[in-house]
């Protein structure tokens, strides 16, 4: 079927990471979990995180549109 | 619970994730051109697609909160529900079975046992396994709405209709493709989005060895929190097999190895896996043969791992229950607030000097059963200093004895989500909903169109014709689950009786597949009357068996109670896994002895390409090594026994 779905999952997870990102250091305090004595910006962690496994599923894809798919 | 306050960003995440779908919908919709497009895709998806679809399908909504109850409640002998109640079965699918499901060329579960049988065979299989998709996607969309009702004060029914017609517009436009497709999203979006809860959770309790340290407590003395009413062995939570060792009396599920290997793990696991159409279906859209021997192959990877993610949180939850300082407990069942009013009333009015009264009013007002410690020292604290009404409200909710263990899940997430990673987590949630009601539906409707309306009603059309039905019937499907769900929402003792009947269905069916499937002798009046055997066997098993501590009804035992004998088992769990055993045992045998009674109506040539010993052995030797499914398969297996032996 002519559809990677690399793409919209690609899309889809940089699109989320970059807002999570986004909304965790615009709203730092928002997003303090102190859970565990330390204290993490987890929207601004956990938004990278989404950003990059994002930014990786389209990589794929685009790797994929040079080369006839294999697998 | 209060229910939670969504930020923008929560709806902004919700509502991206719900474009995405629909768009994936839309992209296939050039695509579907006949029947075999929209119900069975032409064969084309990709391995890595279709195993994760695979896995997907089965990760509903209910598993999650389903799961996470159980780690509560048994602690890592949870995971044998993964470790042993999947992964070897899903490995047999792989090896032996996929080969005859993709080779014959059959469209569906249902209709290779046609192939190999008769239609009547068929028939039994499709209208059983119709009726139950439809009732399963109903009582996880009753669960489902309910949740966002309770969770973040949304309208049932708003929440059910919203939900079921995101479903609807995707499955109706890219059919079963378009199901793998968001299936897949949907894999990464509910891993991805609840990680981040388990990994909080487990910092919060102080890392594993911490959270082992507080279950080893809670295990001793589980009375203290009202979790059990007898004790156990320090890892009774811990450990997956020791507890198991020590015979139904020393662990919390109350069940033995024999239950748990033969029923679980053979019986009900390769019931479910090897001849359930809703995940066989992902495997039979891959693109060759490899790839969908390939496709329970990749799915068990994901599955070997889901435990960190469905039953941790469970154990977490006791652990933090028992910890004071954390401020948290696993929810009460709901509790109207009409009720904690008079409750915080029968408080005030208790007399300090009679705490037995005192709990008992307590109790009485609430309608649940309360500790009684909890109760008497927040007597005691009010009388010596009297305490507001809120103080006295949180005294009371936290005195509850009893649990509503399906929120465990959704309190963790309360707890530890800030806006935006909480936005993340429902999104996750919907997911796996969504995932699970569009396998039910795109498998209902291809049993229904080419199993039961092309082979019994309406043979000889155009495949227009088909495409057609499939689509209407898709819209049927999911009406029919809407109206199911609001069957479950009235009678909830109904839907635990249709549970039960599917049980009874379920049990005995993979002894029907093993004999068909490697045993040219089987014929087909054996297999009808061994299955019709085998269902009857149970419900027979049902009547005159108990668990411990219930009463005779739905539970079991009406016959048993009747006539003055039961067996009675520890557990429900037991019952179930024994039940099964039982159910399988009586399939397989009448199936062998009438099978050798009777003629047998298909000759070799026939079977072939549907029986193992009359069907040229699959060669992968051209394969690269890592693709072959024998090599990959045993290299799960083994990492499996390594888990096992970690968590012993």
């Amino acid at each position: 079927m002519g559809l990677d779905i690399r793409w919209p999952i690609g899309l889809m997870f940089t699109f989320i990471g970059a807002l999570l990102s986004f909304y965790g250091v615009v709203h730092h305090d928002a997003s303090i979990s102190s859970a565990g004595g330390s204290e993490i910006n987890i929207n601004l962690i956990w938004g990278v995180v989404l950003l990059v496994f994002g930014v990786l599923m389209l990589l794929g894809a685009v790797r994929g549109k040079k080369t006839p798919p294999s697998a | 619970m209060q229910p939670i306050h969504l930020a923008w960003v929560d709806y902004t995440i919700l509502l991206a994730y719900v474009a995405f779908v629909l768009g994936i919908g839309f992209a296939l919709t050039r695509y579907m051109k006949s029947s075999s497009d929209f119900l069975i895709t032409g064969r084309s998806i990709p391995t890595w697609v279709t195993g994760l679809a695979f896995i997907s399908a089965n990760l509903g909504a209910l598993e999650l909160v389903g799961m996470a109850a159980s780690g509560a409640k048994y602690g890592i002998a949870t995971a044998h529900f993964y470790w042993v109640g999947a992964i070897p079965a899903m490995i047999f699918l792989a090896v032996f079975m996929m080969p005859f499901y993709y080779g014959s060329k059959a469209r569906s579960v249902p209709e290779y046992l046609q192939m190999r049988f008769n239609k009547p065979v068929m028939g039994l299989n499709a209208i059983a396994f119709a009726v139950m998709t439809l009732f399963a996607s109903g009582i996880s969309m009753n669960a489902l709405a309910k949740l966002l009702n309770q969770l973040l004060g949304w309208n049932y029914h708003f929440a059910l209709f919203i939900c079921s017609g995101v479903v609807l517009v995707y499955v109706l436009k890219g059919g079963l493709t378009s199901a793998i497709y968001t299936e897949v999203l949907q894999f990464f979006m509910i891993v991805l989005g609840f990680a981040p809860v388990v990994y909080l959770g487990l910092k919060d309790v102080g890392g594993w060895s911490a959270m082992t340290h507080q279950l080893h407590a809670v295990a001793q003395n589980p009375m203290a929190l009202d979790l059990n009413t007898k004790s156990f062995a320090p890892d009774a939570w811990t450990s997956a097999w020791k507890p198991l060792l020590g015979g139904p009396a020393n662990n919390p599920m109350g069940v033995d190895i024999f239950a748990i290997v033969f029923g679980l793990g053979f019986v009900l696991s390769f019931g479910y896996w090897c001849t359930n159409f809703l995940v066989v279906q992902r495997a039979m859209a891959a693109k060759n043969m490899t790839a969908a021997r390939n496709t329970p192959i990749v799915a068990a990877i994901p599955k070997m791992l889901f435990p960190a993610l469905v039953i941790v949180p469970g154990m977490i939850a006791v652990a933090l229950t028992a910890m004071p300082d954390k401020n948290y407990r696993i929810p009460p069942p709901i509790i109207a607030p009409a009720a904690y009013t008079q409750a915080v009333t029968a408080v005030q009015n208790a007399n300090p000097a009679d705490p037995v009264a005192a709990v008992k009013a307590v109790g009485d007002a609430l309608g649940k059963k309360v500790n009684a410690d909890k109760i008497t020292a927040l007597v005691a604290a009010n009388a010596a200093n009297k305490l507001s009404d809120d103080q006295l409200k949180e005294g009371i909710y936290k005195s509850v004895a009893e649990y509503d263990y399906d929120s465990v899940i959704f309190s963790l997430v309360k707890k530890y989500c800030p806006p935006g990673l909480l936005g993340l987590a429902l999104t996750a949630l919907l997911a796996s909903f969504m995932s699970g009601m569009a396998g039910n539906v795109t498998a209902f409707n291809t049993v229904w169109t080419y199993n039961l309306y092309q082979a019994f009603f309406v043979p000889n059309k155009s495949d227009a014709h088909y495409f057609w039905m499939g689509k209407f019937i898709t819209v049927v499907g999911i009406g029919a689950s809407i109206a199911c769900a609001y069957f479950a929402r009235q009678y909830n003792n109904a839907m635990d009786i249709i549970q039960l009947v599917f049980g009874f269905v379920n049990a005995p069916v993979f002894a029907t597949f093993l004999l068909g499937m490697f045993w040219a002798r089987t014929t087909s009046i054996g297999a009808f009357l061994g299955l019709f055997g085998g269902i009857a066997s149970s419900t027979l098993f049902h009547a005159f068996s108990l668990a411990h501590g219930n009463l005779p009804g739905v539970k079991g035992g009406y016959l048993g109670s009747h006539f003055g004998w039961n067996l009675e088992f520890p557990s429900e769990m037991a019952q179930n896994f024994w039940l099964a055993s039982f159910a399988f045992g009586v399939c397989f045998v009448l199936t062998l002895v009438i099978s050798l009674a009777t003629r047998r109506t298909k000759t070799d040539e026939q079977l072939k390409g549907l029986v193992y010993s009359l069907t040229p052995k699959t060669v992968d030797h051209n394969q690269p090594i890592w693709q072959r499914p024998a090599v990959a398969g045993v290299a799960l297996l083994i990492g499996c026994v390594v888990l096992n032996i970690i968590f012993w």
